[in-house]
């Protein structure tokens, strides 16, 4: 690493760090409530996080999908809805980045996410079709320059407070159901009707309603790029990296409270190694699974990077799809361990060893677009992609 | 051999669309075809050519249009004859 670059990445932590310690503070009260984590958010936006992946030339400071992950990681392991938030909107952002700058429209709108720190949100989720993203039912109409949608999006996170929306659908009316394209619509070009209240188990804070949205908007906020590409070359690649990046935080999070645990343990009791110790040893030897996993997959993606060819091959979405069932499965089992550790201290909410927010939150992994889908999907390819058996190819 | 592709695409290729009313150079992706039927396709044109997709021909690209299929094969069997 270079010296601006270690600079920079100082930095970027540091930012992310403070960020952190506000989410902290209001953690349980977001997941309590439900409630959007608004004193994180404004602490992200104060820190100019939300700009950071954007071109230096185009007023961001082009941070790679690596530093941004381990920011995620530092807010997940204070507050997982908050880190999740700052993820979804980088993976929207990437698609900007990656595949704005053929257009005038998006290239300047990228420019104002820096600069005005707008947080973006995604609607692919689409009722009748759920999380097979790379199928729409609803279409776009262009007309006279302008575009208007209308799409029964079952879930989008934070839908009532983000800025812009990224939106799937069929390219035109006789479009065939994969032929998409994806549209930035502005908060003031368009409507969000509630249909879905979004009161789950974890991951409460990301406020994912689901709503109705009706859209109408200059055609030029259209993506060139067919969504496919964009989805196999950036998309489904900062989807599995990132939110990797964020389920790997709540599970360190985990492994940090038990091991607070079992060294206050040891402290009472001198010479005697505490009970809990060999699950300790057993869950952080997880966690470094964990963690060789997402860091081989980000630089899978960073070697990758600006080579189509690459991105579109079936061994990089294999490799993709596998870091995302292995983060989002060895994570509860961790956490699980955690709590075996912890006992009831870790079972009862408010004590310096509570779990419960790590194990609910984590639950939602598997679900993020199901790993029976994505197992799936794998197994297809697995048809004709033969399995590179090299250890460092 | 563009007739034996378009045998196969229209046996596996699920398209909502007739083959026959595709151009050579028609954009298979935007007349519907999905990624598991690319697959289908994938291995139905190994069958039929006796033939086996390198990992570096395995994207999208080589199976964009029937004309695209006809060259990533007739690369294959290039080079088989060559080896
Ligand atoms: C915290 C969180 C935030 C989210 N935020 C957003 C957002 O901002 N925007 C957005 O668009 N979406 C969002 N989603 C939705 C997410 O991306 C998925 O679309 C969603 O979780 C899938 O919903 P589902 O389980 O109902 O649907 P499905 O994908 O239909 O799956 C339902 C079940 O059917 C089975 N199944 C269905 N099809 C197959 C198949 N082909 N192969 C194998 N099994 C199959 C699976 O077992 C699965 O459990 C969010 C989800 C979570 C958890």
């Amino acid at each position: 690493m270079n010296v601006m670059a270690e600079v920079r990445a100082e930095s970027l932590v540091s930012r992310a760090q403070r960020v952190a310690a506000v989410a902290a503070q209001h953690a349980e009260a977001v997941d309590r409530e439900g409630r959007f984590p608004r004193e994180a958010v404004d602490a992200m936006i104060a820190e100019r996080l939300l700009g950071i992946q954007v071109p230096a030339v185009h007023g961001g400071e082009g941070a790679t999908f690596s530093e941004i992950a381990e920011l995620c990681s530092i807010l997940s392991q204070a507050c997982a809805s908050s880190s999740m938030i700052f993820a979804m909107h980088h993976i929207k952002l990437s698609s900007l980045v990656e595949h704005g700058l053929e257009s005038a429209w998006l290239t300047a709108f990228m420019q104002r996410v820096a600069s005005e720190q707008l947080l973006l949100g995604s609607a692919t989720t689409e009722g009748g079709i759920g999380g097979n993203l790379r199928n729409s039912i609803c279409a776009i109409e262009i007309e006279n320059g302008v575009c208007r949608l209308e799409k029964d999006a079952t879930v989008i996170s934070y839908g009532d407070y983000a800025d812009a929306i990224l939106i799937t659908s069929r390219a035109h009316k006789d479009a065939a159901p994969s032929d998409q394209v994806m549209t930035v619509f502005l908060k003031d070009q368009y409507t969000l009707e509630r249909t879905h209240v979004w009161d789950t188990l974890g991951m409460r804070g990301t406020c994912s309603d689901g709503f109705l949205f009706k859209g109408e908007a200059p055609a030029e906020q259209v993506f060139p790029k067919p969504f496919a590409e964009i989805a196999a070359q950036s998309m489904l690649a900062a989807s599995h990296l990132l939110w990797s990046g964020v389920w790997y935080g709540i599970a360190a999070d985990a492994v940090i409270k038990s091991q607070n645990f079992i060294r206050a343990a040891a402290r009472k009791s001198p010479g005697q190694t505490p009970p809990g110790a060999i699950h300790l040893a057993n869950i952080a030897n997880q966690l470094q699974m964990v963690k060789s996993n997402i860091v081989a997959g980000l630089k899978t993606y960073e070697d990758a990077k600006r080579d189509e060819e690459k991105l579109s091959s079936m061994a990089f979405a294999v490799a993709m799809n596998n870091i995302k069932i292995c983060s989002s499965e060895m994570i509860l089992p961790i956490i699980n361990g955690a709590m075996l550790i912890c006992g009831i201290m870790g079972y009862k909410n408010g004590t310096p060893f509570s779990l419960g927010r790590n194990l609910r939150d984590a639950h939602s992994a598997q679900l993020m677009i199901s790993n029976d889908r994505i197992l799936g999907n794998t197994s297809s390819m697995l048809l004709v992609h033969r399995q590179d058996t090299s250890l460092l190819g | 051999m563009k007739d034996k592709i378009r045998d196969i695409l229209s046996r596996l290729g699920k398209l909502p669309v007739a083959v026959d009313s595709l151009a050579d150079d028609s954009d298979l992706y935007t007349a519907g075809l999905s990624s598991f039927a690319s697959v289908q396709l994938m291995l139905g044109l190994e069958d039929g050519f006796d033939i086996e997709f390198p990992d570096n021909l395995l994207n999208r690209r080589s199976f964009a249009s029937i004309d695209a299929i006809a060259a990533t094969v007739e690369q294959i069997i290039a080079t088989r004859k060559v080896a």
